[in-house]
């Protein structure tokens, strides 16, 4: 299963850039797969304020919806726009796509995450 | 965590250790939802090329004996008696109170002679239900589930009959008319009652062979050039149809007449079973009805979630989703909702609560998707 280095993650499949005080926040290649062919893709608006834990996007596949959760509190910073119309872009290129980004009010929220050693073995385990 | 371990179909073997498979528990069989390229690369195969299925989880159950045109005529809602060996016939089987047993296919085999093609999940419930009846009224017909006797492959699209035409010895498959078999036959070598008949909107085949043959058809059809495909785009295409899902539009609560399926519904038959339930509903107006959806606003309409008029303050329930999803070919999201009868009438706006939400839809004509012919 491919987990990309440098990222964090989280218990619930989302990965997590850290650049500068903004997480910019993507499902993994786990996630992608077992939701199957992504249809639709609900993001808050730049602008939002989010909560730590708050179920912040919901992804819809094909068979099942799925909450993505606020890794971090802040606000709403960057939306990927793109998958408005192309949802499954998310399929094609998981790490590759970024959902949306955080103006994080705390990084330390971030202190619990996974590494990606940590993520992949948490993976394993799951299966 | 469920004891019983999953059933499984003699295809099994052939399928289950690919990669990319993905496998469900459907009803007690371990049944492949999608194969390695995803649903929507499936549906899409079966609305332009063709796909192969593997039904081998449905039901079979014979039923035999000089009564039996009789006692079927008196058991289903639709129409039996007169019906000529050759014909597939689409019927409704319901309670005394109106409610649905389940939906099924009658192979009209021989004088006498009757195949009873049910939903997997519903074999052994419908297998008592026939017997029941058989022998309270109709002794001496034979009634035995066969299901363990039949697999069952369905090829589906328009490029379906160009596929099978060189498999098949002695005869052409697009000489089959809709809604007939052919009886036995031999494909690729292997002997099958091949049928004219799908769950997809489009052309396609139903081919029951023995166990043993199963893996031999499959791959032959997949060397051909079929598509494998899962439970998963059975679904999307049977939903861009608007065919009917036990369970979902048709169940012990909801009869065929709310399901939009009268044609089926034969109430000038003398007698049968459910016919002065049916016949009163009829007459009394029907309480509630399923209507198609499109959502105008963007959202996934799923079963179960509530359809609300378009009024103001305070909007009336109207009833429930029964299936929804995406549908493909139109680009948009479509659903079943069993509503309130005359609630709504095609192109009025409704409002559909997703997640908490109020989420604009337009009621539309269905089918949501026909295919060209």
């Amino acid at each position: 299963m491919n987990v990309k280095d440098g990222l964090k993650y989280t218990e619930s499949h989302e990965w997590i850039r850290v650049e500068g005080g903004v997480a910019v926040i993507g499902i993994t290649d786990y996630a992608q797969d077992s939701l199957g062919d992504i249809v639709y893709v609900e993001i808050p608006e730049a602008g939002t304020e989010v909560t730590k834990g708050d179920e912040a996007v919901n992804i819809e596949s094909v068979k099942v919806a799925e909450a993505v959760y606020a890794p971090v509190s802040g606000t709403v910073k960057d939306v990927n726009a793109a998958l408005e119309d192309e949802p499954e872009l998310i399929n094609q290129d998981a790490f590759g796509t970024f959902i949306y980004s955080i103006a994080m009010n705390d990084p330390s929220e971030l202190d619990g995450a996974m590494d990606a050693a940590a993520y992949r073995a948490f993976v394993e385990s799951a299966d | 965590m469920n004891d019983n371990p999953l059933k499984r179909t003699p295809l099994y073997p052939v399928y289950a250790d690919r990669s990319g498979v993905k496998l469900v528990d459907f009803g007690g069989w371990d049944m492949p939802v999608q194969f390695s390229d995803g649903i929507l690369a499936e549906h899409r195969a079966v609305r332009e090329a063709v796909g192969v299925f593997d039904v081998s989880h449905m039901g079979e159950i014979a039923v035999e004996g000089r009564d039996a045109e009789a006692f079927l005529d008196f058991l289903l809602t639709n129409r039996i008696r007169g019906a000529e060996p050759g014909r597939c016939i689409y019927s409704p089987m319901c309670r005394p109170d109106g409610g649905t047993v389940d939906d099924l296919l009658v192979y009209v085999l021989d004088d006498g002679v009757y195949l009873l093609v049910v939903n997997a999940a519903n074999t052994d419930t419908d297998f008592d239900w026939i017997s029941r009846w058989a022998d309270s009224a109709f002794p001496g017909l034979r009634v035995e589930n066969r299901s363990d006797e039949w697999a069952l492959l369905a090829l589906q699209g328009p490029g379906a009959t160009a596929l099978l035409r060189p498999l098949c010895r002695d005869f052409d498959p697009d000489g089959i008319p809709t809604y007939r078999h052919a009886g036995r036959r031999q494909v690729a070598g292997i002997e099958v009652l091949i049928s004219r008949t799908g769950y997809t909107g489009e052309d396609g085949y139903e081919l029951y062979c023995s166990p043993g043959d199963a893996g031999t058809l499959w791959t032959a059809l997949e060397d051909a050039g079929a598509a494998p495909c899962g439970l998963g785009a059975r679904d999307v295409l049977r939903l861009e149809a608007r065919l009917p899902l036990y369970g979902h539009e048709l169940s012990a609560d909801i009869s065929p007449l709310e399901a939009g399926l009268a044609p089926f519904v034969k109430l000038d038959k003398e007698d049968f079973v459910g016919r002065e339930a049916l016949a009163a509903m009829k007459a009394e107006g029907l309480p509630r009805r399923l209507y198609g959806l499109e959502m105008t606003e963007p959202g996934v309409a799923r079963e179960g979630y509530r359809v609300l008029a378009d009024d103001s303050e305070q909007p009336r329930l109207l009833g429930r989703i029964t299936s929804g999803g995406r549908s493909p070919v139109r680009g948009s999201f479509i659903a079943l909702a069993l509503l309130d009868r005359g609630s709504v009438q095609v192109g009025d706006r409704v409002q559909v609560e997703i997640r908490g939400r109020l989420r604009a839809a337009e009621v539309v004509k269905t089918p949501f998707y026909r295919r060209a012919t």
